[in-house]
């Protein structure tokens, strides 16, 4: 879910510098080494087939993962009953709206008071095309999608230590990164550079594509001209009538582009992850969880806080405390448990595993992530610059600006997602502080790209995912070492409990991975009760 | 948030003079205590355990120490007996531990040490053998 301005070396990130270094090849075969290439699993509908004679299954989270396994389990003739601590359904999948409190641990309590129809997303906020299995449940359910814009041209790459902090247009710094690039490869090819690693009959093709893909002139250069403002746009647009003649722009220098470092946002487009088409629900990413808990009538028990888990040979015991009386203690007991806690609410309590999986539970720490909704009473963004839905990457703490993918052209009022990181020293640090001074940062960084927000802002709320109280955490944090030593256990079914969630799955902090990890958890887990 | 005076200030003034003649020459300015504060790089800039623990172990032990509740629990500081071991608190800070991330991957041997004594003498508590940055770089995984 990462895709911030400058990112630690995780695996993901070191996909994407094989790719920048080697080309696709060479990223596609580290990829599929490292388990992320293959598409979704994901081959339609599960069929759960064979009776299980009236088994009851007690599903802890009512998130994707715990609604997946609750839907499906029910459908096949399973009884089922969720305990889910919140007082609504969807966990992470989740919308902030005008009326909406959030209370964050620590006791601060913060009123969304955007105006109707506009919301943020604190959680999940764009479903890539290949999620497939939470495409076909939102075409189960109803719920309606719209594009989620991910690349806009005309967004911008920022820098606070280049182009004087001046904000720079995606567009430019991409026509003229790839054109600076196309003239020195065509340069090199026809220097002779490439005879040894081209033949002659290539060569002529390669030098064809670069001028074509590359906007080089006749003579093999990337200057302002007609060809390169074809890719990077106008110093002034063509019109019509009398002075209607465009002008071609300069392009930025290659020295320029690359000390600026800015073509590593470039990457936040390029990626599998991240490749269009990418989507979102119609009115905001918590209409998923509602459609979803809208098939479960009456089985999602609110406002349950679990507080131990047992089990023996025949059966699970869940106790829990009815949050709206006063903590009274109940049991939940059922055949089966499936347990989509995250792995920060179940390593803390006591619950009746064989020693690896308790490890495992015990081994995943979870990201640390800030997000930041911001409602201004102009959509300064698309009527002074002209930017329609996408994203601003910057070097600034806040890291993004996304601008609101819906509602365009409309002049009325906007949220922008004002800020979100993603992990280290900062996704803390904002995290400590007040939501008043997240705010007031955001604002500050915000206004140096957009001088607007000061000026136009009206309201805005934060959610730091470590002062999540039904999370704690943002999601689960794997690496090499700990799938190695830990993965298996954590998704073994143990005695009668089985884990599910995106910590359970390698697609961690994606809705997809919440959902695949729940089908697998239950295929297994029917298997189980039907051989019995 | 007052800090809590103890029998022990004086060794703490030892230490908080060693850090401050350890950075006087890289470091042009001491960054507020506890002011919010914004690292720049991959690491935590803040200098001294004051700083430290009030932007980032104050996110979720909150600015007083007492921890927090939810769906699960922020452990409280005050009165906690895993206070006790100095090397459990490295350990946790390199290789994290239930909801506890391995937040000391991200700060200097020095850093870590001074979080860690910062938080074994306040929020009543006072244990008097600090910890120093070279027992931290000799943990460090």
């Amino acid at each position: 879910m990462s895709d911030a301005a400058s990112p630690p070396l995780t695996r993901r990130n070191l996909l994407t510098l094989i790719g920048a270094s080697a080309g696709g090849t060479a990223m596609y075969q580290a990829m599929t080494s490292l388990g992320f290439a293959a598409e979704s699993p994901y081959r339609g509908p599960i069929k759960l087939e064979g009776d299980p004679k009236g088994a009851s299954v007690v599903i802890l989270g009512a998130g994707l993962a715990g609604m997946t396994a609750a839907f499906e389990l029910g459908r096949a003739g399973y009884k089922v009953r969720i305990l889910e601590y919140n007082n609504r359904a969807g966990g992470r999948n989740w919308s902030l709206r005008g009326g909406d409190a959030y209370t964050e641990l620590g006791g601060a309590t913060q009123h969304c008071t955007f105006d109707d129809g506009l919301y943020l997303n604190p959680g999940p906020w764009r479903i890539p095309y290949h999620h497939y299995a939470l495409l076909d449940y939102c075409r189960r359910f109803g719920v309606t999608l719209e594009p989620f814009i991910q690349l806009n041209h005309n967004a911008f790459l920022h820098s606070s230590k280049a182009f004087g902090g001046r904000p720079q247009r995606i567009r430019e710094i991409k026509a003229d990164f790839e054109g600076a690039i196309a003239e020195l490869l065509a340069k090199a090819t026809r220097q002779g550079a490439l005879d040894d690693a081209v033949s002659k009959d290539d060569q002529a093709i390669l030098i064809e594509a670069l001028r074509a893909h590359g906007g080089l002139d006749k003579d093999f250069r990337y200057v302002a001209s007609d060809e390169s403002a074809e890719f990077r746009g106008y110093a002034k647009d063509p019109g019509g009538g009398l002075g209607a003649a465009p002008v071609n722009g300069e392009p930025i220098g290659m020295h320029d582009i690359l000390t600026s470092r800015l073509w590593q946002g470039l990457q936040n487009f390029l990626s599998y992850d991240f490749q269009t088409t990418m989507f979102q629900p119609v009115g905001g990413m918590g209409r998923i969880g509602e459609a979803f808990a809208r098939q479960l009538p009456n089985a999602i028990r609110y406002g349950a806080k679990v507080t131990g888990i047992r089990q023996d040979e025949r059966g699970v015991t869940v106790a829990f405390e009815d949050l709206a009386r006063d903590g009274t203690i109940e049991e939940a007991r059922a055949d089966w448990c499936v347990c989509a806690l995250p792995l920060t609410i179940l390593s803390q309590l006591p619950v009746e595993v064989s020693a690896p999986m308790k490890a495992a539970i015990d081994a995943v720490p979870y990201s640390s992530s800030v997000k930041f909704g911001l409602q201004f009473r102009r959509r300064f963004w698309e009527e002074d610059e002209h930017i329609f839905g996408g994203i601003s990457y910057t070097d600034l703490p806040i890291r993004h600006i996304s601008y609101p993918s819906a509602g365009y052209n409309s002049g009325g009022k906007g949220v922008l997602l004002g800020g979100y990181i993603w992990n280290g020293p900062n996704a803390y640090e904002f995290t400590a502080m007040s939501p008043a001074e997240r705010i007031a940062r955001a604002l500050d960084d915000g206004a140096q790209i957009h001088p607007q927000y000061r000026s136009e802002f009206e309201t805005g709320i934060s959610v730091a995912w470590h002062r999540a109280p039904f999370t704690l955490g943002c999601a689960g944090e794997w690496t090499e070492e700990t799938r190695r030593d830990h993965y298996d256990n954590l998704c073994q079914i143990d005695g009668r409990i089985v884990l599910a969630g995106e910590h359970a799955s390698y697609i961690p902090a994606w809705q997809e991975g919440a959902i695949l990890s729940a089908l697998d958890a239950i295929a297994r887990l029917h298997k189980r009760v039907v051989a019995a | 948030m007052g800090a809590v005076r103890t029998p022990i200030d004086r060794r703490r003034l030892v230490l908080l003079c060693a850090a401050v003649l350890a950075c006087t020459g890289v470091l042009a300015q001491e960054p507020p205590t506890s002011a919010p504060f914004i690292s720049r790089g991959r690491g935590f800039d803040e200098q001294g355990g004051a700083a430290l623990y009030a932007n980032v172990c104050a996110a979720c032990h909150q600015p007083d120490g007492r921890g927090a509740v939810g769906a699960a629990a922020y452990p409280a500081l005050a009165g906690n007996k895993n206070l006790a071991s100095a090397d459990y608190l490295t350990s946790l800070l390199f290789n994290g531990l239930r909801g506890m991330p391995p937040l000391g991957r991200m700060m200097s041997d020095a850093q870590v040490a001074d979080v860690i004594n910062y938080v074994r003498t306040h929020f009543g508590t006072s244990y008097d053998d600090p910890i120093s940055a070279a027992d931290v770089k000799a943990a460090r995984p």
